[in-house]
């Protein structure tokens, strides 16, 4: 028995959600990560020009979910979800913001992540340093340019930033930016800080 | 059963990963990366007539102009992995056009780079 999709389970989208000038345009992106309840998807909406999506992965790999789903109606499978946003920043780059909790387990959506992105920004909470360790580790292993974004949202007074880059380990160059994941300008400051890096970076 | 809203929730179950998908395997990753854009090719004409429900339900989306892969799985709700591999099957069959990302090149990037952050400057001062 298949449900057929009523038109209800696909609305006409409005035209905002398309990419605008779609046929010239490249399509780069740049992760936000951070541990549990950092702010990710905070940062994504406050600067996404649509209101941010979440797309879901089954296990790994849908092959393992397919074998999973035969016969075994019911069976609870491992969800993981990303969040992200889109900003049109001209009409040649369109930049995608993927937020995924930091867990080795999902390798596969990792790998989709990661691959080909311009570099990563790493939310941390500034009383829960030791959280963020395992993101860090996950950003180094697969290659990419971060800087860190401390999400300062509670009006304590911040850790001083020495004191911060010593508990993260941190190289002297990687940029250390504090932001507040619910405000626009903030967010949008902490994502050139980023890519002002990379720039260099890449010189 | 008690409510519509369960049966709905119950129904999608019935929709099995396999039948949606036709069986095909995952398309390679470079094909179709999260961020690849997709629009619905010109005149399709009497072509359509053999997709599927879920064929034409992403066909559909795509036709007023260009998502990405993740956007376009965000919007019908449908797992990834699924929409990755019937996506692959619409482009192979001529019904889709796809913008890839560019792959990384240290000139490219630096180029790139630049229009992001100008990008950035100009909408956020």
């Amino acid at each position: 028995m298949v449900s057929r999709p009523s038109s209800a389970d696909a609305p006409g989208l409005d035209a905002q959600q398309y990419v605008q000038g779609g046929a010239t345009q490249t399509a780069v992106k740049i992760l936000v990560v951070g541990h549990f309840a950092v702010g990710k998807t905070t940062f994504i909406g406050s600067i996404s020009e649509i209101e941010p999506l979440s797309t879901e992965e089954t296990m790994t790999r849908v092959a393992a979910a397919v074998d999973d789903l035969k016969g075994v109606r019911g069976k609870t499978t491992t969800t993981v979800a990303m969040d992200f946003g889109r900003l049109t920043l001209s009409e040649r780059v369109v930049l995608y913001l993927f937020g995924t909790p930091g867990q080795l387990r999902f390798v596969q959506m990792w790998e989709d992540m990661a691959r080909g992105a311009l570099g990563a920004l790493i939310l941390v909470d500034p009383e829960r340093l030791a959280d963020s360790f395992a993101v860090i580790d996950l950003i180094e292993q697969y290659g990419l340019d971060y800087a860190i974004a401390v999400n300062h949202f509670d009006g304590n007074p911040l850790r001083a930033e020495a004191a911060l880059r010593e508990a993260l380990d941190l190289l002297d160059d990687t940029p250390v930016v504090t932001c507040d994941a619910r405000d626009e300008k903030s967010s949008a400051a902490a994502l050139t800080t980023l890519v002002r890096y990379l720039l260099d970076r890449a010189s | 059963m008690t409510g519509s809203e369960e049966f709905e929730l119950e129904s999608a179950d019935l929709v099995r990963a396999y039948v949606i998908t036709k069986g095909r395997g995952l398309p390679d990753d470079q094909q179709l990366s999260l961020i690849t854009l997709l629009t619905a090719a010109p005149e399709q004409g009497q072509r359509t007539l053999h997709l599927s429900p879920e064929e034409q339900r992403l066909l559909d989306i795509c036709s007023a102009g260009y998502l990405s892969v993740a956007e376009i799985a965000g919007h019908t709700k449908l797992p990834l992995g699924v929409v990755r591999i019937v996506l692959a099957g619409l482009t192979e069959g001529g019904h889709l056009v796809t913008r890839p990302p560019v792959p990384r090149a240290r000139q490219a990037d630096k180029e790139i780079l630049l229009e992001v952050l100008h990008g950035l400057q100009a909408k956020f001062g």
